[in-house]
């Protein structure tokens, strides 16, 4: 990865929360990230942890009330997205930012064919004329491997398999060459060998396109296949961060070490019994003022009650939020 | 849990011999019949006694529908099954009552199998209410020492379901198909809804009660890995059928049907140096229409290994080493000509595999 480059999109202290009935939820507490042109950053975390609300907010996708950015800055472009008109942004979005959402079943709309659907954002966003919208509406099918690609764009979605409308859902988000490819649980619905067909195909259209792309999943597997960085996310707040072989290799923040030893492998030695992180992840109600991992923590002591860590760099270009230090313990104060 | 290879002398708790689930396709004012979904088509296999048997396929590959028929919640075309040593394939709904007691099911989603309106004492008190006479008061007590097995707290015997998290109502759920002392329970997808580090606790779970309770369970799951961990034996289905059938440790260390070894390669390892070195088996295509299936063998459309016969016979499910089926063209003695070459290339790339 070229390092040092200027990063296409910059985070910095993002806070979303969303105020409900009994009161406000902090879902994205001071997360700040970089982008490197041509990257591929993965984000990990359970459900809840704040992994795709980080990315909605980055892009103004999240209804308000009840969502609320609340602090922060999103450079993207020069500009900050989270204080630009609702025109830029609509810019932005589709043209310079693609987005894959989680479900291909409910994000196509079934009432408009796929070739309509693709061959939107090529007409509003770059301004072609519609032949030669659909020309590129051709090409992109083609390029995300759909056979018979002329004779599929008057199909309509419910005629795709879910692999297919995955494909189709990535053709839409490339369709007008975006820096930035937003892929919010692309694989979790399908089944793995498609999975494992999807996969090939991001890794093929980096190569050929060479964007920055964010892959958010829950599957430590995939990211270690596909991801040149990682984020651990954990109650709303980045917890660990470094280049993938660093992370998996040598792991410093007890939530990413207990993760990874909680699942199962099909291939080498089985264990006669499961790891498991006792407890259930947190929610938290109010802006974090101790670390949110302490109630399931091995390692937690006094201090992790009495302030939230901050991320320190731990080794080249890998950083954790932790106080613990898995070499002499408990020690740093 | 047993970790050695099943024993032939053991117990068969549950045995299914030629099942078929056949949902009929309709058209027209007269709803008439045009054909048929082919959702599990001649299905056969045994469940020993304390043994977990699991089951892995992609999603529409009738394994769901396999475990529903399997338990009579669905009205099987064809085919026997029994459980305990009593015939169900054909029983009227009505004389399966008295046998329900032993035969359970942990369901796939535990925020719609739980009935909201409904506190958790009396969701696991419903089975008790439904086939025992016992008092309010034994009653209670069975739930709160059902409630001590499954890790819930007794305080919450008067909550409602949406008041816990994902992985303690599937607790709540597997508390309730434990109630009457069952041998046999179905677990459908019970891990698919949570999240990683609850799986584990779920899972965990599993194991204890069958350990202490001696339990048999058919698991069902897309998850390999998992079923790795918790299954005895393994059987893989695609397309309606079985199409591999094997002790836990010999499928994932040889796979033999090239679907078992396209599926075991398509699971991602975590870790990125192994990550980067493996080659994947990409099959390519979707799985055909259990509607329509191709003639021949059911895989033919997407195997990398396929010839001239595979698209003409349907290959027999057959024992090709002890305690292995395969159905597979590959690995019959009758075309020993086409088979035997493809046979021995399987054999030596396994699994395909570079570290």
């Amino acid at each position: 990865m070229p390092d040092g480059a200027a990063s296409v999109l910059d985070v910095k202290d993002l806070k979303t929360i969303f105020r409900t009935r009994g009161g406000e939820v902090h879902a994205v507490n001071s997360v700040s990230f970089d982008l490197k042109p041509g990257e591929l950053l993965g984000v990990v975390g359970e459900s809840g942890s704040g992994k795709s609300v980080t990315m909605m907010s980055l892009i103004g996708l999240l209804p308000s009330p009840p969502a609320e950015v609340r602090d922060g800055q999103v450079l993207f472009d020069g500009s900050d997205l989270l204080k630009c008109s609702q025109d830029h942004l609509r810019n932005v979005r589709g043209s310079d930012i693609g987005f894959i959402f989680q479900d291909p079943m409910t994000s196509l709309n079934p009432v408009f064919t796929v070739g309509y659907q693709i061959m939107e954002p090529l007409r509003k966003h770059m301004g072609l004329d519609k032949s030669a919208a659909r020309t590129r509406a051709k090409e992109l099918l083609e390029l995300v491997g759909i056979p018979d690609a002329e004779r599929r764009l008057k199909d309509y979605p419910h005629q795709f398999s879910g692999g297919m409308r995955q494909r189709v859902m990535i053709a839409i988000a490339l369709a007008c060459d975006p820096k930035v490819l937003i892929a919010d649980e692309p694989t979790t619905a399908l089944d793995v060998t498609i999975q494992a067909q999807i996969l090939e195909l991001v890794k093929e259209l980096r190569q050929k396109l060479g964007m920055a792309i964010v892959w958010i999943t829950h599957d430590l597997g995939v990211i270690a296949g596909i991801a040149d960085r990682v984020l651990v996310m954990y109650g709303g707040q980045i917890v660990e961060q470094g280049p993938v072989k660093e992370l998996f290799g040598n792991p410093r923040h007890p939530y990413t070490r207990a993760l990874l030893k909680t699942i199962p492998h099909v291939r080498g030695e089985r264990e006669a019994k499961l790891n498991v992180i006792e407890g259930q992840p947190p929610i938290l109600t109010e802006a974090p003022s101790a670390c949110a991992f302490r109630r399931r923590c091995p390692h937690a002591f006094d201090r992790c009650e009495r302030e939230n860590p901050v991320r320190r760099p731990v080794g080249p270009g890998h950083d954790a939020a932790c106080f613990w230090d898995p070499e002499n313990g408990a020690a740093d104060a | 849990m047993l970790d050695t290879a099943p024993k032939t002398d053991r117990k068969k708790l549950v045995e299914v011999r030629g099942l078929k689930m056949y949902f009929p396709i309709t058209a027209g004012v007269f709803r008439s019949h045009i054909g048929d979904v082919k959702a599990v088509d001649n299905v056969s296999f045994d469940i020993f006694e304390g043994e977990t048997l699991g089951l892995v396929g992609e999603s529409g590959c009738g394994k769901s529908t396999c475990g529903r028929a399997v338990l009579r919640l669905y009205d099987p075309t064809a085919g026997s099954i029994r459980i305990d040593g009593a015939e169900i394939g054909q029983t009227g709904q009505s004389d399966l009552r008295h046998l329900r007691p032993t035969m359970q099911m942990v369901f796939q989603d535990p925020q719609a199998s739980l009935n909201p309106r409904m506190t958790v004492a009396a969701i696991i008190g419903e089975p008790l209410e439904e086939h025992t006479k016992l008092s309010k008061a034994e009653k209670l007590d069975r739930i709160y020492e059902l409630m001590d097995a499954v890790g819930l707290n007794r305080n919450f015997a008067n909550r409602y379901p949406h008041e816990f998290s994902g992985g303690q109502r599937q607790r709540i759920g597997i508390a309730r198909a434990l109630a009457l002392n069952p041998k046999f329970i179905v677990c459908d997808e019970p891990i698919a809804a949570l999240d990683v580090s609850i799986q584990a606790q779920v899972v965990n779970l599993l194991e204890e009660l069958q350990d202490r309770l001696g339990l048999t369970y058919l698991f069902i799951s897309h998850d390999l890995s998992m079923v790795r961990h918790i299954a005895d034996r393994v059987a893989v289905m695609y397309l309606g059928q079985i199409i591999e059938l094997a002790p836990r440790d010999a499928l994932y260390d040889k796979p033999l049907h090239p679907y078992t070894q396209a599926l075991l390669s398509a699971v991602p390892e975590p870790d990125p140096n192994i990550e980067a070195g493996r080659r994947r088996i990409i099959l390519t295509g979707d799985v055909p229409s259990p509607a329509n299936p191709p003639k021949g063998c059911n895989f033919c459309t997407r195997c990398p290994k396929v010839f001239d016969l595979c698209k003409q016979v349907e290959p027999e499910f057959r024992e090709v080493e002890h305690g292995r089926y395969v159905a597979c063209h590959l690995y019959s003695d009758t075309d020993k000509t086409a088979g035997q070459a493809a046979a021995n290339e399987a054999q030596e790339h396994p699994t395909r595999r570079t570290t």
